[in-house]
């Protein structure tokens, strides 16, 4: 069998109080097998139903007994039809016995791999385990189960007991439970065997794994504690996030009758030079530019080899630090597991001793890696003690990446406590969002997490499966909603709103949201999509104007101004004036301020509009010393003044005079042809003069 | 000054320029270049005088003002950050003048000075000591920079480390303050708030690669074009795709892609709180993204986010939420952070940080990969775990930031395209700060403390260490080993170096070729003619 090849069998419990999850069974089942039919299309897989009124298997034929256990298909390769059989399970009516099933099961593995393929031959229980199972024959049912647990060892099968127990169906005998999770924690310890328990749909979704992978070690060799002492070492990925796939485009060019075409389009990468687009320039002949200012610099890879910095094979230690100085929001990727060497009982102890001890004292251990030799950089991580509390599992770290000094910006945010009063909360209104952040908890006391990161499915790949098999069947199948059981990861699960509803309703009673009126409508985002598979979101979003289903990407791209405006003409003006597209603008902005000035002042009443008219003024001065252009702005404010005189509005001319509005002199624009004291003694002159 | 060089014509203002760049532009190698030899060039050709002096009417300073608010004309206000650094060593520029003549010079440079400022443009000042002598800002900068009271103490307390601080920041590249974008939290059914995400901590890569021909070193564009596999012919981008499926092709559309992945809104959803207990150390997928709450279009957003900031540190739990980006939407973390103000510096902003977690398919349960069910693991007895106690207590990293550490191949990278932008002969050496300290681990207490846990874990027998991983050599490195034996006997029985003279290296079968190079060490892969230049690439033929 192929290195990753895997052979499974499903064993999955139909009877009467299964029929409520049956849905979400199918569904997981199904996402396996979809799974397998891209990734992996030479697994076999087998199933093996509990609890049916009939009775179909071959040791009930050999020796007797297994009764109501149906062996829906026999291991064979995945194919379609395995697929449409797990999307349609029976309803059965009786109840099963978890343990005959499994035992079916390991049957049919041994009866086709015989002792070969150790370790992938999987078992798959799916079941709730409320039911006793049969009395054996001799012994207890603890001896039965755990010669069943040796004998899976042997043949080297490993099982996944997923125990789906909903809320709903709690009132069930207590002493059988109790007696059946006993039974399985045997086979947890003697073999193979990973049991989870699940209490809601969503997390049976994501309780089996149905990405099949085999790890591969990015690092073997020494942790170096000092140079005198290591401790030999392996290291894995712990998380990677799993793609969504990259389809292959399709070229519609081919014959339709010609069955062999393979509708692949290959992708093509000419060279050319910019400036001359006709050259066109072999992939060995380019080379690789690196900005320096505004020149780019040509390196050799084979320069950039030779001088780059290349840091030898190792991973040493630095030191040890206080766990609190580590802020988590500084792991930067996803993340490594430290486990010692397997089979080195040294170097299990030495991992243990150093894990334990840290734990104890709240510290976490700075590493330096360089995982491969040739490796051109080195990462800078920190390892936080896994320490294992399954005794069959050796103690180990997780490693986390963490920042270079380069790689961390520092921005400066305004302090809480310093905001205005208005900006914070009263003690009403902590109050409410503390009863708020206590009372909405995802993972209460007693009762399973919900939505704990190691069994939540991933919602889009979910979808993605589903879509490729209806599309599989109907190719002009739309994209269905999401499902139903996938929203409550997408949004907050309807019975937890309701069960804290007055927590909900007091919270939203004590704050106050309001839309900003000073902003303009045209800076408002744009609806720009509305996410599907959510018919509901705008009605979920609440009638509340501030709530409008609004995606958060840019705004309208800022119109160049081209005019002063009423409301922002000094703003107006300085957007003008550095406008450099063109020359002219500099002219046209000084034109149009001009003009606005004269009518700000023609059309003031009782000065009003004087304040205004200043700053325009200030500004416009401002601007033909900035651009050397003092005749404009001499010329403007003497003709400003005969006019002020002309129409009786001298005010004007004292509240200038007031605020220092002078000539532009010599000394700031050498163009001018006014010397300082003549700047200085315009104001008196003019008066003088009228 | 002797020289003067500027647009306006003004005494005693030398403007710096090379070949081939505007007075104000991004700065190129050779301004670098020349500019670190302009202390000799100084004398020779722009000539120096001490300051303002009584008796002329050339106010230096002032000229130097106006000549560079003339050159940070250029650009929008809006775009561009705009500011002057002025370095000099003279705290009082008009001492040595006096009456009329001073009190004017110094007031048309004050209002030259604000008059820049209020353009938009920064003044920055750089003190430089001189010997036995304070640089006094408040004899007459503090009034030209508008610093006043405990501002003025606090410029003065630091005026030593600020070009220092210059210095040491020369090599990391500064970023300005920028949202990623605005986001809409949305607390509760009809109540949603504005939230500002900000990326603080991103990896820093060395900068785009301009793909150039190396002929003429003048940049290239790359072309794609599409060709059908079965026809050749010459293509649009086709928008459907395929995936092979139950040994059928199954069509999808760009569109229906996209529309799968719009699961969520790109708003941020939250769905509850759990305690920071939950929040393990494998839950990360990538670098967390900072949020801020803005007010600036739904007043009262700050408000609601500080009473959520509050409990949930009082609480000690954090927000599970879904969202992120539109097109890869994922269940997130929210970490409440208090300020951190450490040294009269903001170390940590107060907000949340957004920690994107995995799905259960994205974690790996390698713990049991090579866990035996028979087997109880070893663990450390209370004696090993406390030796292991009193060295971790030994080894300690006082005070340590995760930023302390700049990165050694980054630096090295700069300081190499600087160098080569310089044409300088030498490849500057770069400091590889994240080496552990050798001196001291080899203190006598520490080294007293690893040898005792080497001995309560190890035993006596330390060296075995590595002698037991030899019986733990898998099937395929014994296998790998075999090879490389037989491939080292069977390489003595040729003459290599008579078989390349004479061209019969290809007469030989790849199994042959591959003594060669498993002996040697070389790669074995390729076509037989790879083998054999490789071979005679190695023997320098």
């Amino acid at each position: 069998m192929a290195r990753n090849k895997e052979a499974l069998v499903l064993v999955l419990d139909v009877g009467p109080t299964m029929h409520a999850i049956l849905p979400q069974i199918e569904k997981v089942c199904s996402m396996l097998i979809e799974k397998k039919l891209i990734y992996s299309k030479s697994d076999e897989v087998g199933v093996v139903l509990f609890g049916t009124e009939a009775t179909e298997n071959e040791l009930t034929k050999e020796v007797g007994g297994y009764e109501h256990i149906t062996v829906l298909r026999h291991i064979k390769v995945v194919d379609g039809d395995l697929l449409q059989a797990l999307q349609n399970l029976p309803r059965e009516s009786v109840d099963g016995d978890f343990l005959d099933a499994i035992v079916v099961g390991m049957d049919m593995l041994i009866k086709k791999f015989g002792p070969t393929n150790k370790g992938k031959k999987r078992l798959c229980l799916i079941t709730n385990a409320l039911h006793p199972i049969k009395d054996p024959y001799e012994g207890t049912k603890e001896d039965q189960v755990s010669t069943i647990a040796s004998q899976m060892m042997a043949q080297g099968m490993k099982m996944d007991c997923v125990i789906a127990r909903l809320t709903q169906n709690m009132e069930a005998n207590k002493r059988i439970m109790e007696e059946n999770d006993l039974l399985l924690r045997v086979f947890s310890n003697k073999s193979s065997t990973k049991t989870v328990y699940v209490e809601s749909p969503t997390k049976l979704l994501g309780a089996l794994r149905t990405r099949n992978i085999s790890p591969v070690t990015i690092y073997r060799g020494d942790l170096e504690l000092s140079p005198k002492l290591n401790i030999k070492v392996w290291v894995y990925k712990k998380t990677s996030e799993e793609k969504f796939p990259t389809l292959k485009r399709y070229s519609n060019k081919a014959p339709p009758t010609d069955k062999f075409a393979t509708h692949e389009v290959k992708v093509d990468y000419e060279y050319k030079s910019i400036e001359d687009p006709t050259r066109v320039v072999p992939p060995e002949q380019r080379i690789k530019g690196y900005r320096y200012g505004p020149q780019v610099v040509p390196i050799s890879s084979a320069e950039l080899e030779a001088v780059k910095f290349k840091p030898d094979k190792s991973v040493k230690l630095l030191g040890f630090a206080n766990a609190s100085n580590i802020m988590r929001h500084y792991y930067m990727k996803d993340v490594n597991i430290f486990i010692a060497e397997p089979g080195n009982a040294k170097a299990i102890l030495a991992v243990s001793a150093l894990a334990r001890a840290m734990k104890e004292m709240m510290k976490v251990a700075i590493v330096r890696c360089v995982w491969r030799q040739g490796q051109g950089n080195v990462v800078v991580g920190v390892l936080t003690p896994n320490v294992s509390d399954n005794e069959n599992i050796p103690d180990s770290f997780c490693f986390n990446v963490l920042p270079f000094a380069e790689d961390v910006r520092e921005f400066q945010f305004p302090s809480f406590s310093n905001l205005p009063s208005s900006m914070q909360p009263n003690q009403q209104q902590q109050e409410a969002a503390d009863r708020l952040v206590r009372m909405l908890d995802l993972a209460l006391l007693g009762k399973e997490e919900i939505l704990q990161p190691d069994f939540t499915p991933n919602p889009i790949l979910e979808r993605f499966y589903r879509y490729l098999e209806l599309k599989s069947k109907d190719k002009d199948a739309a994209v269905p909603p999401l499902d139903e059981t996938l929203k409550k990861i997408t949004e907050p699960d309807p019975e937890i709103l309701f069960q804290n509803k007055s927590v909900i309703e007091d919270f939203r009673r004590c704050f106050e949201l309001k839309e900003n009126p000073k902003l303009k409508k045209s800076t408002r985002r744009l609806l720009k999509e509305k996410p599907s598979g959510s018919d509901d979101e705008r009605e979920a979003l609440g009638n509340g104007s501030d709530a409008q289903p609004m995606d958060a990407i840019e705004y309208p791209s800022k119109i160049k101004t081209e005019k002063i405006g009423d409301a922002n003409p000094v703003q107006d003006f300085e957007a003008m004036m550095s406008r450099r597209d063109s020359p002219e603008w500099v002219s046209k902005a000084i034109q149009y301020m001009k003009d606005k000035v004269f009518e700000l002042v023609e059309n003031s009443c009782e000065g009003d509009s004087y304040q205004k008219a200043l700053e325009c003024l200030t500004a416009l001065r401002k601007g033909c010393i900035l651009e050397q252009e003092p005749k404009q702005f001499n010329d403007f404010i003497l003709h400003l003044y005969k006019f002020c005189q002309q129409k009786d509005l001298k005010s004007f001319c004292e509240y200038l005079a007031s605020h220092g509005i002078t000539l532009i002199s010599k000394t700031e624009a050498a163009d001018s042809e006014v010397t300082e004291d003549e700047a200085k003694t315009f104001i008196v002159k003019s008066e003088q003069g009228f | 000054m002797r020289e003067k060089k500027n647009l306006q014509d003004l005494n005693g203002v030398y403007v710096f320029n090379v070949a081939e760049r505007e007075d104000l532009d991004r700065p190129t190698a050779r301004l670098i270049k020349e500019f670190e030899c302009i202390e000799e060039k100084f004398d020779n050709d722009i000539g120096s005088k001490y300051g303002i002096l009584s008796g002329s009417r050339d106010n230096s300073l002032y000229s130097a003002l106006w000549v560079a608010q003339a050159l940070l004309r250029k650009g929008s206000a809006k775009t561009a950050d705009k500011r002057m650094l002025l370095l000099t060593n003279e705290d009082d520029p008009f001492g040595s003048i006096k009456g009329i003549t001073k009190m004017d010079m110094l007031r048309t440079t004050l209002q030259r000075a604000k008059d820049a400022q209020d353009l938009g443009i920064s003044i920055e000042l750089l003190p430089l000591s001189r010997r036995n002598d304070e640089f006094n800002v408040s004899l007459f900068y503090a009034e030209l920079l508008g610093l006043e009271g405990d501002e003025l103490a606090q410029f003065q307390a630091l005026a030593g480390e600020r070009l220092k601080d210059m210095k040491e920041q020369l090599r990391k590249r500064i970023f300005k303050k920028r949202k990623i974008r605005r986001i809409k939290f949305i607390i509760a059914n009809g109540m949603s708030i504005d939230v500002d995400t900000y990326a603080l901590i991103r990896p820093t890569n060395p900068g785009t690669i301009t793909w150039l021909d190396s002929v003429t070193n003048l940049p290239i564009k790359s072309d794609r074009s599409f060709i059908c596999t079965d026809t050749g012919a010459l293509l649009q981008e086709p928008a459907q795709r395929f995936q092979s499926y139950k040994s059928e092709d199954v069509m999808l559309s760009v569109d229906e892609l996209s529309e799968i992945k719009r699961i969520a809104s790109g708003h941020l959803r939250l769905l509850g709180f759990k305690p920071l207990s939950c929040l393990k150390d494998y839950h990360n997928l990538r670098p967390s993204t900072f949020i801020f709450p803005s007010d600036e279009e739904v007043i009262g957003s700050t408000c609601i986010f500080v009473a959520l900031h509050r409990s949930m540190l009082q609480l000690n739990r954090f927000a599970l939420a879904f969202g992120g980006s539109s097109n890869n939407p994922h269940l997130v973390a929210l970490v409440a952070q208090n300020e951190i103000i450490s040294g009269g510096g903001q170390v940590e902003p107060p907000g949340m940080h957004m920690i994107y977690l995995p799905y259960s398919d994205d974690i790996r349960h390698i713990e049991e990969v090579h866990a035996d069910a028979n087997t109880i693991a070893p663990r450390a007895t209370d004696d090993q775990t406390k030796t292991a106690s009193a060295l971790v207590r030994r080894i300690d990293l006082k005070d340590f930031s995760v930023c302390q550490f700049s990165n050694p191949a980054l630096q090295r990278h700069y300081a190499v395209l600087q160098a080569l932008a310089l044409d300088e002969d030498e490849m500057p050496e770069i400091k590889d700060e994240t080496l552990p300290d050798q001196e001291g681990m080899a203190r006598p207490g520490i080294v007293k403390l690893l040898e005792e846990f080497k001995l309560s874990v190890f035993g006596e027998n330390y060296e075995d260490n590595d002698l037991t991983t030899g019986g733990t050599m898998t099937e395929a490195s014994r296998k790998r080993k075999a090879i490389a034996d037989n491939a080292t006997k069977e390489y003595s029985k040729y003459d290599w170096l008579e078989l390349a003279d004479t061209g019969k290296l290809k007469d030989l079968t790849v199994a042959e070729l591959k003594y060669y190079l498993t002996a040697n060490n070389l790669s074995v892969t390729g076509a037989k003619a790879a083998l054999i230049s490789r071979i005679l690439t190695h023997m320098g033929k």
